[in-house]
């Protein structure tokens, strides 16, 4: 399985990863790698095999729907790259 | 010297005043300064706050906890309030944590001291801790050498002596290989014991806390502080924790009197290397000798597990690391000129390269037109395999096989060839996809380097594990070992 630049320019957009030309070229040759070791699982005979999706196949647990303290926005605040009067910037989306 | 006081000693001689709580952590700290400068163990130091708050135990704020005193570093992918958490990534070389994760905070009411947080591959990525934004961790029993990851930090740092216990992670073995690297005991509860929150995701479905210590006596001590339901967990489990120490000494020197133990033939078959195949021989007489009943197994979607793996933990990093965005908290880039510009260069200079190999891999598994033959495929196989230890532990107690190919390999070996790196993981990928227990011992060495044996149970059956691993650490002193130079 061989990936394209443009493929590996295509998923890198979906990943929002911002890569210049050589890393396209780079990683265009890895990734082909990596999905030719993946490939083997085509072989494999899954007919009637559910799919698992949690190791210990547990339903979800349920919490009581009760209020509960939550640390202040401060907190989560202060360690933000750009805030202003609670809160975050970023830049301007509607013109 | 290295204090060579086991935990359990050492809690007992800190609660008697024998010994005090700064003594012990300036001894720590000390080897800390004399050797973390070769090795790279630690991102993040605590020297004073550790001083203060063992002279607070000294004056009897944790009087009554099990391990007051004791200290300990922690994975840096623990999020811990108030000390940079940066998961080994210039993305969060600048985050410090408005809380401390569920782990953290459950080893500091056990009255342990926090000596600071250890290197390790950035995001959990990786099996060789090369990828660290903070650069390499070197192997204390040869320098030149990977000491194994993910959490390569941790494994190194106990092996050198610099602390007594380490807490890690493992999502594909990210706690047995570099406790194999090491010559350290290294602990992977079953999924689901040990909470998750506050652990910075990797994968979510595989991602489980565990720890590292000299001996399976001191890994006992150290899970049973960490182990246990957390309601901010929802993947944790509602389960009683046993009391492991009092597992290990209730049969003591008989636990592997009648135990049958598996050896799955695909993970001793053609790539295992033969001394190393040697020396697991030898650990496997060894159970035999103290009453185990050897059986050869079968896993037979053992050759699976890279494949499945491969699949589906990229996809769930990809998912989990799309909350790194510039906004809220992380590296941001400078002078966005736009919403998408802020993304895209805050992820693309943020993240190293391995990350964003999986993170594409990931989105490229889970894209439009190829989910099913990749996600839903992998999800499928994952079950396959999962049932081969169902099938198992059928017949059972115990699985003993060697947790890698070969010892430790030289830094830079492997790091441009990501595929032969992945292939290294083949022994401990299988067991991380069935949310298994599993742990390194220990058992000897190749030409100077450890090599570990990995034992598996049935899932939330760390008591066997430990109990196993207690026995063979009884009438074997390959955990007593110490690297030349950091006796």
């Amino acid at each position: 399985m061989s990936l394209s630049e443009e493929q590996v320019r295509n998923v890198a957009r979906l990943a929002r990863l911002g890569l210049d030309d050589d890393q396209i070229a780079e990683y265009a040759g890895e990734l082909s790698n990596i999905l030719d070791v993946v490939a083997s699982l085509e072989q494999a005979d899954t007919t009637d095999v559910e799919p698992m999706a949690h190791p210990l196949d547990l339903a979800a647990r349920l919490r009581a729907d009760e209020a509960v303290a939550v640390q202040s926005r401060e907190d989560f605040q202060a360690i933000a790259p750009a805030v202003a009067e609670g809160v975050y910037l970023v830049p301007k989306v509607i013109e | 010297m290295s204090d060579e006081r086991s935990i359990r000693q050492l809690a007992g001689d800190l609660a008697a005043k024998k010994l005090s709580a700064v003594e012990l952590t300036d001894h720590f700290l000390k080897r800390i300064a004399a050797h973390d400068e070769r090795l790279n163990t630690l991102i993040s130091h605590s020297e004073s706050t550790a001083r203060e708050r063992a002279a607070a135990i000294d004056a009897g704020t944790d009087a009554g906890t099990p391990l007051a005193g004791v200290p300990i570093a922690h994975k840096d992918i623990f999020c811990t309030r108030g000390v940079r958490t940066s998961c080994g990534s210039r993305m969060l070389d600048n985050f410090v944590a408005p809380y401390d994760a569920t782990v953290v905070e459950r080893l500091a009411a056990a009255g342990t001291v926090s000596l600071g947080k250890t290197n390790m591959d950035e995001f959990a990525m990786g099996s060789s801790n090369e990828t660290s934004f903070y650069g390499a961790v070197r192997n204390p029993w040869h320098t030149d050498y990977v000491p194994g990851g993910s959490s390569g930090g941790s494994a190194a740092a106990v092996a050198a002596g610099l602390v007594p216990a380490a807490t890690g992670s493992d999502t594909g073995g990210s706690i047995r290989q570099p406790a194999a690297f090491c010559g350290v005991t290294g602990i992977k509860p079953t999924y689901g014991r040990v909470s998750r929150y506050g652990m910075i995701a990797f994968a979510s479905s595989l991602d489980q806390g565990g720890c590292f210590a000299r001996s399976a006596e001191d890994c006992a001590a150290v899970l049973q502080a960490m182990a246990g339901f957390d309601e901010r967990d929802s993947t944790s489990v509602e389960r009683a924790v046993p009391d492991y120490s009092a597992a290990l000494d209730a049969q003591g020197d008989d636990f592997l009197k009648g135990m049958k133990v598996g050896l799955p033939k695909e993970y001793f078959a053609e790539g295992l290397d033969d001394a190393s195949r040697q020396v697991i021989n030898a650990a496997i007489a060894e159970f035999e000798a103290r009453g185990a009943e050897i059986v050869e197994i079968t896993l037979p979607h053992t050759d699976l597990a890279v494949s499945t793996y491969y699949v589906l933990a990229p996809a769930e990093a990809s998912s989990n690391l799309a909350r790194f965005d510039g906004v809220r908290y992380g590296y941001r880039c400078d002078n966005p000129v736009d919403l998408e510009d802020l993304y895209t260069r805050s992820r693309g200079e943020g993240f190293g390269r391995e990350v964003q190999r999986r993170i594409m891999v990931g989105a490229y598994v889970l894209s439009a037109g190829y989910y099913d033959a990749y996600y839903l495929k992998a999800q499928k196989t994952r079950r396959l395999i999962a049932r081969d230890f169902s099938d198992a532990f059928d017949k059972v107690d115990l699985i003993a096989a060697p947790v890698t190919q070969a010892p430790a390999f030289k830094l830079g070996e492997k790091l441009d060839d990501p595929v032969s790196m992945y292939l290294n993981d083949v022994y401990t990928l299988p067991a991380s996809l069935a949310g298994l227990p599993g742990m390194s011992v220990p058992a000897g060495f190749v030409d100077g380097l450890p090599v570990g044996l990995q034992l598996l149970a049935p899932w939330f059956e760390e008591s066997r594990l430990l109990g196993a691993a207690h026995a063979y650490q009884q009438s074997t002193d390959w955990h007593s070992k110490r690297p030349a130079g950091f006796e």
